[in-house]
């Protein structure tokens, strides 16, 4: 009888028998003293049936890290077609955050969640270039393919102002951190700063001996500027002094130069390379990373932590952490010219060559608690209402009643010994297919209690291709080969005689032998490759003397009185 | 020569309380066994030790109540004498002596004994006669039939029942095999107590019932089967309506008698069933299992109780102490490790450390725990646990279990599934307070440290355990691995080269290799003697290396089968096999001169010993007894036998303990008792004097209706008590008052 379904005069009554009953049996008074306060332990659990142990082996490969977790919570992409190569995504640093994404001859300005442009700008006879806001949002500029420098109000559609003098493409344009001055680098070796208000060029500097097609404004001076150029260098210009206070060598044409916050580190792509500079130190290079396998197209920073971000032709964008490890992969369709990470990480758009816009919006917890809610279906508030709402008084005694001992179906099986019936729970679809290690975990059992050649005997031509299908899929999973491969042993000693009459079981037999002798072919050649590895480091490593000391002769010490 | 006249070798209890069958008192208050050479009194209700009955100078080999008395009990001995013994007050009544012990080893013979009656305390039982020679070396394949008019007994494939009356033997024989392969050798027999019916056990797990046995030709048996493997046991209850049995499965079966096939069963009970005894009023039943245990089992089929003693049939595990509880720690029942308590002589806990459901079935090869360490605190214990080593594919896991200060038990932490690519040899803990760190060295020629530290991915402190260092030399197997003292060595020796190395920056210092020999076993010295490392050869050497100068300084030829260096002291313990006896020698490694030696320790090898500390230390200033000051060694023989050095100071002081300490054993050291004991004790003085012949009622019986009648009911003891009580208070007692019962009885329940 359940001591909640007692009505409530009837309890305390209840509880007083037992506390009295519990005086005079000693191992229950142990057994309630020790329920106080924490979980119910057994004096004896000498009867009980300890269920199978399932392991939990870790699976090999990359571990799950914070920062993985992080980059990994990111819906799956939405596809915006563009006319042609997005070359420029930026981002407004106003609170709606629309985004101008520079493709072909027109600048589109997206909406965080919108995949229609909100406004587009199309006044463009030829290709534009590097579409890039003003500090308040309010801006744009734009270089082109023809030499035109265009500033656009963000409402209009008229270009407010051009800015004629470059006599080739301008890839790359940015205002200056006072909102008044547009730098602009162009494949004519030069850069120039023109003034807003009055559309004048104020100065032009030739110092790179390539095209330039990197650009970034210091934000916390607004007569500093940092250029690349595929002349290999990467230079830092003061307009102060109207020329080049820093140059570094970056050894490779560079794509995309980068300021961080603090602007004592710079990052610059080019090739295969991503090199982090220390400005502070003088322009000193502090890394070198060579992650991509394809020319470093663009890099930018994530601005929870300044992760930092680069997207390359290999179509990978790599998410390094602070320690510059790559601690997450996205991978694209096509090779990526451009990307852009939200404030806040809300979004991060990927352009690519083939003119695909891919943009991944950030889950949030608010969307994946209203799909759980809808799945979780517990019991019904009225069916389990009893006792729920008892509340004990001070002194009541608690009785805690034994916990039952709930067993898996295998297990109850296992416990009255019926081997077969277990191994087939076991091996039901769901069990198989999604908890492969609960399926091993019973075979291990079986094979322990050296009843696995009965559980395996005697099945029909169904019950046998599910088993062969489950050690197609797993016998090579290191985790579980051992087990199935005495699987596959004891199914070929019990079967010989009768597998040739069953075609389906003699396919599967054929497939795993040859699956089986690939993989035996592949364990030789690691092997040889560990082999060449160990005589490599053999090599390597410095020798040392080890000084051979205790090469005395036998010390006739003093003996033991012992004979 | 050093005296060894003040320190002996004694047996430290933990000796096998399942040799026999344990009986129930009539009162189903008290459950006796034969341990060793003593006969144990345990309560049944708090599964303690109350006294032990001591008198007999070898193995006790049966105890029975005495019919005529039941607060008396016989037990015989393999000295050759039968005593009879008060079991409550744990005095012997009787000896009787002269029982001729045979001089052949192997032949049984079943003799009937007449007990002489006669007042004297020693008696000569002189009256012998022989009832058969055909009889099985297995007393449970004796039994006495219905009041004792007949006697039954079998050997092999013949049962023969003998009837006392008619001095006369009938025989039944059965086949060895039949057609569906059964084997049908006898294991038990047990009489029904008021039907001329017989159980017998056969080896294939059947039990038959027999009956018209009176008739030599017309005899019937009825067969049941439901054990797989042989009938280890049987008993009927005392009224006859149920028969249980036992055997290897472990499962307590209770056959209904003359309802076929009805029964019900007790699983999982611990080791194999070896006896089963009913107590006289059937409300308590007792099984004895292999794994050293007693189990107390009520008639509702309910464990009400668990007796267990020191487990050490197989032990694979080294001896080692609990540095938390000072306790004992080796292999307990299957896939266990057991803590036992040797100062108290008592079973404290066993830790589960397989965590499988232990299959009872003869040759099964199953997960059993081989090697076990803790580390300086006791705050980490590693085990390894190993399935396989007659199939070639070994299994074992190398776990690690943290010390819970919540519950007070170990908790698994870190299951480590491949540690090795085969079987683990050797395993320390360092000896340092700050770090812990683990060495394990396996057959792969290969020795790995373990350490519980941060993952350097995710720069988060974990708490679980990884590998740190992989280290090998040349290829070779590496057979033992030894932190110094302080942990900032460690040495591992390959076959017959020792190489010291540095745990911090896993640098190998130095190899030492001399004289040849494969090492055997490897120490550092302690405290003032941490300088040398001790090594003992196959060869029969023991060499001390003085590692500041990296030479050999001393050795010696000495077959050492385990060498054991004391953590308390510097003292080393080296016990040596030479021709059939163990010797032993305590020395310290600065000096090659024993301190101590002991010829002829026992006839076995020893290849596991532990110094135990002390509680309070001892302080003799005797050079030869001054090693066990500290500590006490504990050597574990290859018979099995658990044996220590005892000194006469520890002696002396143990005699004088018991002196201080004589409580009435008839009822158990409780908490309880020993708050109220004071108190009774002075009441039962009063009222002796007050009523010399109405010996102890309470205050509240004295006047019979009145404190009676008052009381409430709730703080008055039973009535089962209280009635006798009052029933005595009316009668004339008389002065004779060992002769009435009922006096007995109200002695027994005041004191």
């Amino acid at each position: 009888m359940c001591l909640f379904c007692v009505p409530m005069p009837y309890i305390r009554c209840v509880v007083w028998i037992m506390s009295v009953w519990m005086w005079k049996s000693p191992e229950v008074l142990l057994y309630c003293r020790c329920s106080e306060g924490r979980e119910p332990v057994f004096i004896s659990d000498m009867a009980s049936f300890k269920p199978t142990k399932v392991q939990f082996l870790p699976k090999l490969g990359e571990k799950v890290t914070e920062d993985t977790l992080y980059w990994k919570n990111y819906k799956s992409p939405v596809q915006i077609k563009e006319f042609g190569a997005v070359t420029k995504i930026d981002f407004s640093p106003l609170a709606p955050h629309n985004y101008a994404v520079t493709a072909s001859t027109r600048i589109h300005v997206y909406g965080l969640h919108s995949q229609e442009p909100i406004r587009s700008f199309t006044r463009f006879r030829d290709t534009a270039y590097g579409g890039s806001f003003r500090g308040d949002g309010k801006l744009l500029v734009a270089g082109s393919e023809e030499g035109l420098i265009r500033l656009f109000d963000i409402s209009g559609r008229v270009a407010l102002r051009q800015f004629t003098g470059h006599s080739k493409a301008v890839h790359v344009t940015s205002f200056l951190s006072d909102g008044f001055r547009v730098v602009s680098g162009s494949d004519d070796l030069t850069f120039r700063v023109w003034d807003v208000p009055s559309a004048v060029e104020l100065s032009s500097i030739t110092e790179h001996t390539d095209y330039i097609r990197a650009l970034a404004p210091s934000k916390l001076n607004p007569d500093l500027f940092v250029t690349g150029s595929y002349d290999h260098t990467v230079k830092v210009f003061d307009m102060r002094s109207g020329s080049s206070v820093m140059t570094m060598q970056h050894g490779h044409p560079v794509e995309c130069v980068l300021l961080y916050p603090s602007e004592a580190l710079l990052v610059s792509t080019g090739g295969r390379y991503v090199k982090i500079w220390d400005l502070l130190k003088g322009g000193q290079e502090l890394v070198s990373l060579k992650n991509h396998h394809k020319t470093v197209t663009c890099a930018c920073l994530s601005s929870v932590g300044n992760k930092l971000l680069t997207g390359s032709l290999d179509r990978h964008v790599k998410v390094y952490n602070s320690s510059y490890k790559v601690v997450h992969n996205f991978d694209c369709d096509a090779s990526i010219l451009s990307m852009a990470v939200a404030p806040d990480d809300e979004v991060v758009a990927v352009g690519m060559t083939n003119g695909v816009l891919s943009v991944r919006h950030r889950k949030h917890k608010k969307d994946k608690e209203t799909l759980t809610s809808r799945r979780r279906r517990g019991p019904s508030y009225r069916v389990f209402v009893k006792g729920k709402n008892f509340v004990p008084r001070q002194d009541d005694f608690l009785v805690s009643k034994p916990v039952k001992q709930y067993l898996r179906k295998y297990d109850k099986q296992l416990k009255s010994f019926e081997v077969s019936k277990a191994l087939d729970t076991a091996l039901q679809t769901w069990t198989r297919t999604s908890k492969p290690e609960v399926t091993v975990a019973v075979i291990i059992e079986l094979n322990r209690r050296g009843t696995l050649k009965n559980a395996l005997a005697g099945r029909n031509e169904e019950s046998l291709t599910k088993i062969l299908n489950f050690l197609l899929k797993h016998i090579f999973d290191p985790r579980f080969s051992r087990p199935l491969l005495t699987v596959g042993d004891i199914v070929l000693d019990l079967y010989r005689q009768v597998l040739h009459q069953s075609p389906v079981v003699e396919r599967q037999l054929q497939r795993l032998m040859e699956v089986l002798g690939r993989e035996a072919e592949l364990q030789q050649e690691l092997l040889q490759v560990l082999g060449i590895l160990d005589t490599l480091f053999a090599s390597l490593t410095p020798r040392k003397e080890v000084a051979a000391l205790a090469a005395l002769p036998v010390d006739q010490g003093p003996q033991l009185q012992a004979a | 020569m050093v005296e060894t006249s003040d320190i002996r070798v004694v047996r430290c209890g933990g000796s096998k309380v399942n040799l026999t069958p344990p009986i129930i008192s009539s009162d189903s208050r008290f459950v006796l066994c034969t341990s060793g050479d003593l006969v144990k009194v345990y309560s049944t209700r708090t599964e303690e030790w109350l006294h032990s009955l001591q008198g007999h100078t070898n193995q006790v080999t049966g105890i029975t109540l005495n019919p005529a008395n039941h607060l008396q009990v016989y037990s015989c001995s393999v000295d050759g004498t039968v005593k009879l013994w008060d079991f409550i007050d744990g005095i012997l009544i009787k000896v009787h002596s002269g029982l001729c012990v045979s001089a052949c080893p192997e032949c049984f013979q079943l003799v009937s004994v007449h007990l002489p009656k006669s007042a004297e305390q020693e008696v000569e039982a002189k009256e012998m006669s022989a009832v058969s020679s055909h009889i099985s070396k297995n007393p449970s394949c004796t039994a006495f039939g219905r009041g004792g008019e007949y006697i039954a007994f079998a050997r092999h494939l013949q049962l023969n029942v003998y009837f006392f009356r008619k001095q006369k033997t009938y025989s039944f024989s059965l086949k060895a095999t039949d057609k569906k392969g059964a084997k049908n050798a006898f294991t038990c027999i047990a009489c029904h107590p008021t039907d001329d019916c017989i159980a017998t056990g056969h080896e294939d797990g059947k039990i038959r019932l027999w009956r018209n046995f009176i008739h030599k030709k017309e005899y019937t048996y009825s067969t049941q089967h439901w054990h797989h493997n042989a009938v280890n046991t049987l008993c009927f209850t005392p009224e006859g309506t149920h028969l249980l049995s036992g055997g290897i499965e472990s499962v307590l079966v209770q056959w209904q008698y003359g309802a076929g096939n009805r029964k019900e069963f007790l699983p999982r009970l611990g080791g194999s069933i070896l006896h089963i005894s009913a107590s006289s009023d059937g409300q308590l039943f007792c099984t004895s299992h292999s794994d050293n245990k007693i189990t107390v089992i009520e008639s509702s089929f309910k464990v009400c109780g668990v007796i267990q003693g020191l487990v050490k049939d197989a032990v694979l595990t080294d001896l080692m102490i609990d540095p938390r509880s000072k306790a004992l720690v080796l292999n307990g029942k299957p896939g266990h490790l057991q803590f036992y308590s040797l100062l108290r002589d008592k079973h404290l806990y066993n830790l589960d450390i397989v965590q499988q459901e232990y299959i009872y079935e003869a040759g099964l090869d199953q997960f059993e725990v081989v090697k076990a360490a803790f580390d300086i605190k006791g705050s980490w214990l590693a085990t390894v646990e190993e399935r396989g080593k007659k199939s070639s594919d070994l299994e074992f896991f190398l776990k690690l279990w943290a010390f819970d200060e919540r519950t007070q038990s170990f908790v698994l932490n870190t299951t480590i599934t491949a540690a090795h690519t085969d079987r683990i040899i050797s395993m320390c803990f360092s000896s340092s307070e700050e770090t812990t760190m683990l060495v394990t060295a396996a057959e792969d020629s290969q020795f790995k440290a373990w350490c519980q530290g941060a993952d350097a991915d995710t720069q988060q402190d974990q708490n679980f355990w990884s590998c740190d260092f992989v280290g090998s030399y040349h290829k070779l197997n590496p057979t033992n691995c030894s932190f110094s003292a302080d942990s900032s060595l460690l040495a591992v020796s390959f076959q017959e080269v020792i190489t010291i190395w540095s745990p911090d920056t896993w640098e190998m210092l130095t190899t030492l290799c001399q004289p040849p020999g494969v090492i055997r076993d490897l120490c550092f010295g302690r405290l003032s003697c941490s300088k040398y490392l001790l090594g003992t050869t196959t060869k029969n050497l023991l060499c001390c290396w003085n590692l500041l100068t990296c030479e050999l300084e001393w050795s010696t030829s000495v077959d050492v089968s385990k060498l054991q260096p004391d953590p308390f002291s510097e003292n080393v313990a080296a016990f040596s096999y030479q021709s059939k006896h163990t010797d032993l020698f305590v020395f310290k490694p600065s000096e090659p001169r024993p301190l101590f030696t002991n010829k002829n320790v026992c006839s076995e090898k020893v290849h596991r010993a532990v110094f135990v500390p002390r509680e309070e230390p001892l302080n003799s200033c005797d050079e030869s007894t001054q090693w066990l000051n500290r500590s006490q060694l504990y050597f574990l023989t290859q018979n099995m036998d658990l044996l220590t050095f005892s000194t006469a100071t520890e002696e002396d002081r143990m005699l004088s303990s018991s002196k201080q300490l004589v409580i009435d054993d008839s009822v158990a050291v409780t908490p309880f008792y020993l708050l109220l004991g004071k108190h009774r004790q002075q009441q039962q003085k009063l009222n002796t004097q007050s009523h010399p012949h109405n010996m102890a009622l309470p205050l509240l019986l004295r006047v019979p209706g009145g404190g009676l009648l008052h009381t409430p009911a709730h703080v008055l003891p039973a009535a089962s008590v209280l009635c006798s009580m009052f029933v005595n208070s009316f009668l004339i007692s008389n002065t004779g008052v060992q002769q009435d019962p009922l006096r007995y009885f109200v002695h027994i329940w005041l004191t």
